[in-house]
């Protein structure tokens, strides 16, 4: 059976150990969590978690129904076959000796990036984008020493208004 | 006791209200500490018995619970055994079983009792002690992450944080718990916070906007079903577990009876269906009957109720009823098309779906016509006895089947409940023992537990104290929770066990014997302790039997008994169950007792690479003791 990437929007309670109950359930039964992000909604009781995994058809049914059944979800969107808007923060850490480091400059502004730090050999840049930007700006950037990435993992909304937590 | 039975749980499991006094409990607007507050909480819930086992962090709720004049608290000797005997509680009243233990070990003993509800959706509610706020994460004294552990085993669990939460936590509990599909639900208690104090305000009314299960069928999808029905040559109900907890007994039988249609039974549907209703073909799967099998494997319309396509029933999912469409009604939806794809998924509570599903039926006036396939089914009855006659001729042998069809016979139905251990004394009860009203087979199907039969004996008993109470028991089982014996005595709990005693774990010892050429590792049990003193030593009434013309005066005597009575009946190791579905099998391909002498196994393992069957009692002539 093919596997697929599948795009999650959940709807959870916003209290401690909710985050446990979803991850688990989803471990528990052999996937890997490609990306994961967290974080309250415009109501503060309720937070959003956008998964990002990799199953196929039949294991993700199992996924979807046994998350609806987690007495902490109110609601589970899949984006994956909707029009929706995925973005991720990175944050690059570069080796950018004072020689190097005007081209590197050039790198994130071309990308739409911010330096967030200078040090005397690296800067620190901060990007978001959709995955192929932030993948092509990874790709130039290897060429001068990349010391370190952090991602905030993807979060994505529907184009379609109509949803709301 | 028949009558609330079968009126038993359905409107319960919808409304999911308190069965107590709740907001109208005595203690309501007092000041007090959390333990009382959860001591409160259970009295408005109106919980009448806790199964339990104090410790440090659980002695304030014990204290609470030492002034309860309304809840009476039953001391297991081991914490499973306190989750069995609450589970056994649970199945046989329908009510919320209640469990309160101690932080550490006593929490983390549960956990296979809890496994053992989740698996069957039986409604329990879990009062563990916790170490206090402030020291949680930091291994302090009988620490244990109970909420972590058992996450994957509950239908939702709490940590209380605060005392002023105690009191909707438990209404939500018990709301959770017997609403939907029922589970075990965890609520942990840090022993500080059972210090604090409370003005106590039980809630009636429990608002979870995240969790709202699914009563009514879609009417769409029941006429569907309603015009899959009409044109049905052969269809059949596949009985499940769902029917007792929704309470939907009667209506199943009304389905059958109106339209026609037969049915199998689960393990969890034993006296869903009477045993006695001609069209009920009974078990069903890798022990049931070879008529069951074939009719449910070449039905052509599959009616799916509150049951979940078990492997133990498929056998080989791929080659299952090839020709069946199947309708699969279920309360959770997670279960339907999880194995089978089901043609028309009906997500709701059978005592409502099926009422509709009959209505449609009826109002379209197009019942099916299944003469023809009722008279096939039966006469496959007649010619496919769940006991082969060969299987009696055993001179001088205890022949278990005939020992259990015996016991059956001397039980009222509507007056006695039966709880099995798992393996062959299970399977040998529910293909022998008749059952004709829900909640009185008690059984761990799903998980399978060996320990559960004996403690949930107990819980029936005090649930039931004028029923008789009998447990079917495996002398490796009945060694899993035997301590509990001192619970029996003690409470006056007048259960009835009956080991059939073939000093083996005798379920994987016949798969050794089939599959893994007699090489018996570790399930022999000869060096058993002798279980007559050993019920003596409780104060039991205790019997051995090894001859067979004295099963009768035994079985009588244990019956007539006024306290808990144990009968060790002798079989022999060799002593197997049949018909069998080879692990892996096909459903119609079972091996039946007499089948296949030495040569034919032979013949059979060589041709199909050991996908099959095999010999029965003592045919290698290795002279097994008896």
């Amino acid at each position: 059976m093919s596997e697929m990437k599948h795009v999650l929007s959940v709807l959870v309670e916003n209290r401690s150990g909710v985050l446990a109950r979803v991850v688990g359930l989803i471990s528990r039964r052999g996937f890997n969590i490609d990306s994961l992000s967290v974080g309250p909604t415009e109501n503060p009781s309720r937070s959003r978690i956008t998964i990002i995994v990799v199953a196929d058809d039949e294991s993700y049914e199992q996924i979807t129904k046994q998350l609806n059944k987690l007495v902490v979800v109110h609601k589970l969107q899949d984006l994956t076959n909707d029009s929706y808007i995925e973005r991720e923060l990175v944050l690059f850490k570069v080796s950018a000796p004072p020689e190097r480091r005007s081209e590197v400059i050039e790198i994130a502004n071309l990308f739409r990036a911010n330096i967030v730090d200078v040090g005397a050999s690296e800067l620190t840049i901060e990007a978001t984008g959709s995955q192929s930007k932030l993948q092509g700006m990874e790709d130039l950037l290897a060429a001068y020493g990349i010391k370190e990435i952090t991602r905030t993992g993807k979060i994505a909304i529907s184009r379609n208004s109509k949803e709301r937590s | 006791m028949s009558e609330s039975k079968w009126q038993m749980m359905g409107p319960l499991a919808r409304a999911g209200a308190p069965k107590g006094p709740g907001s109208e409990n005595p203690k309501q607007g007092q000041r007090m500490t959390g333990a009382q507050a959860v001591v409160a909480s259970l009295e408005a819930e109106g919980v009448e018995i806790v199964f339990g086992y104090p410790g440090g962090h659980a002695i304030q709720m014990y204290d609470a619970l030492y002034d309860s004049q309304v809840i009476r608290h039953v001391l297991a000797r081991h914490e499973q055994g306190a989750v069995h005997e609450a589970d056994g509680y649970a199945r046989a009243t329908g009510d919320v079983g209640v469990v309160m233990v101690t932080s550490g070990p006593g929490a983390t003993n549960t956990v296979t009792g809890i496994a053992t509800a989740y698996m069957d959706s039986v409604p329990l509610v879990v009062v563990s002690g916790q170490v206090p706020r402030a020291v949680i994460g930091t291994d302090s004294f009988q620490e244990s992450d109970i909420v972590g552990i058992t996450m994957p085993v509950v239908k939702h669990s709490y940590l209380l944080k605060s005392v002023d939460d105690v009191a909707r936590t438990f209404r939500e509990a018990f709301h959770i718990a017997k609403t939907g599909r029922p589970g075990p639900v965890l609520i942990d208690v840090p022993s500080d916070l059972a210090q604090e104090e409370v003005v106590f305000e039980y809630p009636d009314e429990v608002s979870i906007p995240s969790y709202k299960p699914t009563y009514r069928g879609n009417a769409r999808q029941v006429r569907a079903a309603a015009a899959l029905i009409a044109q049905a040559k052969r269809p059949i109900l596949y009985a499940g577990g769902g029917i007792v907890s929704s309470g939907a007994s009667e209506l199943a039988l009304k389905f059958m009876r109106d339209l026609g249609i037969p049915s199998v039974t689960t393990l969890m549907a034993k006296g869903a269906i009477p045993t006695h209703e001609p069209l009920n073909l009974g078990p069903v799967g890798m022990h049931g009957s070879k008529y069951a099998n074939r009719a449910l494997n070449e039905s052509d319309l599959i009616i799916a109720c509150g049951a979940r396509f078990s492997d133990r029933v498929t056998g080989k999912v791929e080659s299952f009823a090839p020709r069946a469409a199947v309708i699969h009604i279920d309360i959770d939806p997670a279960e339907i098309g999880k194995v089978r794809e089901a043609q028309v998924p009906i997500v709701g509570d059978l005592s409502i779906v099926l009422g509709a599903l009959i209505e449609e039926v009826e109002s379209s006036g197009s019942v099916p016509d299944t003469r023809a396939w009722v008279d096939e089914v039966f006469a496959w009855r007649r010619e496919l006895p769940v006991l082969d006659p060969r299987a009696l001729e055993v001179p001088g042998q205890i022949v278990p089947e005939v020992a259990l069809a015996q016991l059956s016979g001397m039980l009222d139905p509507e007056r006695s409940i039966v709880t099995t251990e798992v393996g062959q004394n299970q399977m040998w009860a529910v293909q022998f023992i008749d059952r004709e009203v829900p909640r009185t087979f008690l059984s761990s199907g799903g998980l399978g537990t060996m320990g559960f039969g004996f403690p949930a004996a107990i819980g029936a008993a005090l649930a039931f104290p004028d029923d008789q109470v009998v447990c079917i028991a495996g002398d490796g089982s009945f060694q899993m929770n035997s301590q509990e014996m001192a619970t029996a005595a003690v409470n006056g709990a007048a259960v009835k066990v009956v080991v059939l005693d073939n000093r083996a774990l005798g379920m994987v010892r016949q798969w050794q014997k089939l599959f893994y050429d007699k090489r018996y590792s570790a399930t022999e049990l000869e060096d058993n302790p002798d279980f007559v003193k050993l019920a003596q030593a409780y104060s039991w009434g205790a019997e051995r039997v090894t001859d067979p013309d004295e099963v009768q005066g035994a079985l009588e005597r244990m019956l007539a008994s006024e306290g808990p009575y144990l009968v060790d009946l002798r079989i022999s190791r060799d002593q197997a169950v049949f018909p069998m579905v080879a692990p892996g099998g096909e459903l119609g391909d079972e091996l039946a007792a007499g089948d296949c002498r030495a040569d034919e196994w032979e013949r059979a393992k060589s041709e199909s690479d050991g996908a099959a069957i095999a010999g029965l009692f003592d045919d290698d002539g290795d002279g097994d003791e008896l």
